[in-house]
């Protein structure tokens, strides 16, 4: 129908003109299409400079640190800037036996050197990670020879000041790590790692931490998403079908805990599921459990469970209230009066409109979940902990920043991976806030 | 407001001597000092701070990060601003952060006071408690403590090996989550020589001798990680036994008269103190003079029961000021206290933390 307005529209210009094709003009003489595409571009302009302060304030706070985060998680240049000299000078060493003289000597200097600077921790701290005992092999030799001027040999020396200096291994690792990059963040993430000869194998079972936490994580997150979902439909549902007034009131049993400090929340779910908490004595004195057969509830995966599902809750009901709250109830009278039973009407009509909403809360309970780290802290106990834990147990306490970050970036990869097969199965149009 | 403030703190300063009217003039400026919190920062509070600034007018801000302080520190001196002015921190973190370079070396005979009878400082602190970047204030310990209730009166748990009997003294028991000192206690509870718990942690089989002791008690315990769970868990009888920072056990005890206990034997003790953020040496060098003389030393053990570093000042240890009980038997340098002590072993787990805190994270996850 536009189309042929359209037609209609040009044809008596064309005729006009008598098939001399002249632009229409504007008023102020400027052809028309010029003029057009001037007011678009203000109105464009208008708009950008609108967004301009959001987006410069995501680029900042947002896109950068992300993406510093990611080269922080392949990034290894300690040995580089701080042992230069060795760095170049093992370039030449090819992997058998022990590196020569010239090695050894130019190691001694960018130790004295770094002793001097005092900018030995950040090198030793990264060899530490790769081959234990580096930091102590490092700092100790450091001191050791901060006096000694020029030795018959600087191999003996080192060898002395430290037997660490004897074992090709560590040479190795050195000679890996003097690249500028390194894949030792990932693959530890992975619990893979580098062997002596440079092939990447799998770490040794006592060590095995990430892979399986991670894969733990992820299922414990689609886990509480649909306990949420369980939870929040009905409530939803009935905030969306009561009268305004009792609605209102129910939905400030809602948003009253969500206002709420997430560690009051916490810590309240400890004082009731713990074993001598609210729950169990309770179930004692109805004579439910035995007083010497108390649950545990908490500091496991159930404690993260509950205490992250009742948190998590609201992000699924108020999404799901606002869009049940658009689905006309004459629907649900249509289906009824041509017939359809109680349930297939809820199944076949009213459902299926419901389903953006679904996908919306789905969305954000899943992504708020997967990244939540204080909750799983106080009430995860040991079966309970995120993978998440171990992000910021590597930001604050072991300092393994490259670590940190190669996790993180894992679990970034992964939730973008999860969101487009999402998007694929149900299509990110069909999401719905309100 | 701040102006009389000013003033007062002036003319305060102006009354004592011409050294004070120096520091005056830094009163300006309130002083970040960075510690752990809880009963500790108070103490510190009660100690150095509050005379700190009676003498001279100067704030002292409390800043309760000292769990992360080292991750703090770095982020600072890479950003290249500094906040903070002095920091209380571990001997083990000291080092990392003076090899790195984010705290200033100290020379400690020039920097802090003399005993009262005249002995330099560096022969009043006891041995190891002066280390190039760092001074140490006080001596506290790890230990287990016990909630005396959930066991009977003639049989109370005493030795370490008594937490790993779960015959004898059952209940749950809470650790904290990182291998440090539970390591250390399963070999020695294993009947291993206090002498040669690090040599052994060093090889395998040690290591794997310590987890399989600890794999005993596995399923009966509940991890820590925050200071303030353990007196909670064993308050609320969660479990029964909960390893904890020994000031924190004393404080349940004296101030909230908890029934707990403390199993003395095969104690981990460490000590802790203050360093100082690159450049802020002299902002920070007269509070850390101050803080860290005989008498503020001796004093703060009147408010918490961590033993001074200073020879000088566990001679002049008075008694609980809030109570009023004699400090001498909770102190962890107590002769009968400190008869089966392990002093922690800085350079093993510098060396070897980034490895065992993953084989201990993988064996939790088994």
């Amino acid at each position: 129908m536009s189309d042929s307005m359209h037609g209609s529209h040009a044809n008596p210009s064309n005729a006009g003109d008598n098939g001399v094709k002249a632009p229409l003009v504007a008023a102020d003489g400027r052809p028309l299409k010029v003029s057009l595409r001037r007011a678009l571009f203000k109105n464009k302009l208008r708009a950008i400079l609108l967004v301009a302060p959001l987006m410069l304030f995501l680029l900042v706070a947002f896109i950068l640190p992300i993406f510093s985060m990611l080269t922080r998680s392949v990034e290894s240049n300690e040995v580089r800037t701080i042992l230069p000299t060795t760095a170049l000078a093992i370039q030449a060493w090819e992997g058998d036996g022990l590196p020569d003289e010239q090695v050894f000597a130019a190691l001694a200097y960018d130790l004295q050197e770094g002793q001097r600077n005092r900018n030995l921790g950040r090198v030793a701290s990264r060899l530490n990670y790769e081959f234990s005992g580096m930091r102590s092999t490092i700092t100790g030799t450091a001191r050791r020879i901060s006096n000694i001027d020029s030795p018959d040999s600087w191999k003996e020396t080192l060898m002395e000041a430290h037997r660490n200096w004897g074992n090709p291994d560590v040479w190795t690792v050195i000679k890996r790590e003097s690249r500028g990059y390194t894949l030792s963040y990932y693959l530890a993430a992975l619990d893979m790692r580098f062997d002596t000869d440079g092939s990447i194998v799998r770490q040794p079972e006592s060590r095995r931490v990430y892979v399986d936490l991670m894969i733990k994580t992820l299922w414990m997150s689609i886990l509480i998403t649909f306990l949420c979902f369980l939870l929040g439909y009905p409530v939803a549902f009935l905030l969306a079908s009561l009268p305004m007034r009792t609605s209102s009131l129910l939905m400030m049993l809602v948003l009253l805990p969500f206002w709420t400090s997430l560690l009051v929340r916490t810590t309240t779910w400890i004082a009731i599921l713990q074993s001598q908490g609210i729950l169990n004595n309770m179930l004692v004195a109805l004579g439910i459990i035995d007083d010497q057969a108390r649950l545990r509830m908490i500091y496991n995966e159930i404690g993260t469970i509950v205490a992250m599902t009742h948190i998590l809750l609201p992000f699924m009901i108020l999404p799901l209230y606002s869009v049940m709250k658009s689905i006309s109830p004459s629907y649900m009278r249509a289906a009824r009066s041509m017939g359809a039973t109680g349930f297939t009407a809820f199944r076949r009509v009213y459902f299926p409109q419901t389903v953006p909403g679904i996908g919306a809360g789905a969305i954000l309970v899943f992504i708020l979940a997967i990244g939540y780290y204080i909750t799983p802290a106080l009430v995860g106990g040991e079966s309970g902990r995120f993978i998440t834990n171990f992000i910021a147990y590597h930001m604050q306490v072991s300092l393994n920043w490259g670590l940190a970050a190669a996790i993180a970036s894992i679990l970034l990869g992964l939730v973008i991976t999860l969101y487009l097969i999402y998007n694929k199965l149900v299509g990110s149009d069909s999401l719905k806030l309100g | 407001m701040t102006k009389t403030f000013h003033k007062s703190a002036l003319s305060i300063a102006v009354a004592f001597s011409a050294t004070a009217i120096f520091s005056s003039a830094q009163a300006m400026e309130p002083l970040n000092v960075v510690s752990w919190g809880g009963a500790y920062t108070m103490s510190q509070e009660e100690a150095y701070s509050k005379p700190w600034t009676e003498k001279t007018g100067q704030r002292i801000i409390n800043i309760d990060r000292s769990a992360t302080g080292l991750a703090g520190l770095r982020a600072q001196v890479e950003a290249g601003n500094v906040t903070w002015d002095l920091v209380d921190m571990l001997p083990a973190d000291a080092k990392i952060a003076c090899a790195e370079g984010l705290i200033e070396v100290l020379n400690h005979d020039e920097l802090l006071s003399p005993a009262p009878d005249g002995t330099p400082a560096s022969e009043d602190f006891i041995p190891g408690a002066l280390d190039e970047c760092f001074v140490a204030t006080i001596v506290y310990s790890n230990i287990v403590g016990f909630n005396t209730e959930m066991f009977p009166e003639d049989n109370q748990p005493s030795t370490i090996a008594d937490v790993f009997d779960l015959e004898n003294f059952p209940g749950m028991r809470s650790l904290q989550r990182r291998p440090i000192n539970n390591l250390e206690w399963a070999l020695i509870a294993d009947g291993v020589a206090h002498d040669d718990v690090y040599d052994l942690l060093a090889t395998e089989e040690g290591v794997e001798r310590a987890l399989a002791k600890l794999d005993t008690i596995k399923d009966h315990v509940i991890w820590w990680s925050e200071g303030a769970q353990p007196p909670q868990l064993l308050a609320d009888k969660e479990v029964a036994f909960a390893s904890a920072y020994n000031g924190r056990i004393f404080d349940a005890q004296v101030n909230e008269n908890q029934p707990f206990g403390i199993i003395w034997d095969a104690q981990v003790f460490e000590l802790d103190g203050w360093v100082v953020p690159k450049g802020k040496l002299d902002v920070a060098k007269d509070f850390l003079r101050f803080s860290t003389d005989t008498e503020r030393n001796a004093a703060q053990a009147s408010y918490i029961s961590y033993g001074p570093a200073r020879m000088s000042a566990a001679e002049i240890v008075g008694n609980h000021i809030p109570t009023g009980i004699d400090m001498t038997p909770h102190m962890p340098t107590y002769e009968p206290n400190f008869a089966t002590a392990l002093p922690k072993d800085d350079d093993f787990w510098a060396d070897y933390q980034d490895e065992l805190n993953e084989r201990f994270d993988a064996w939790l996850a088994r």
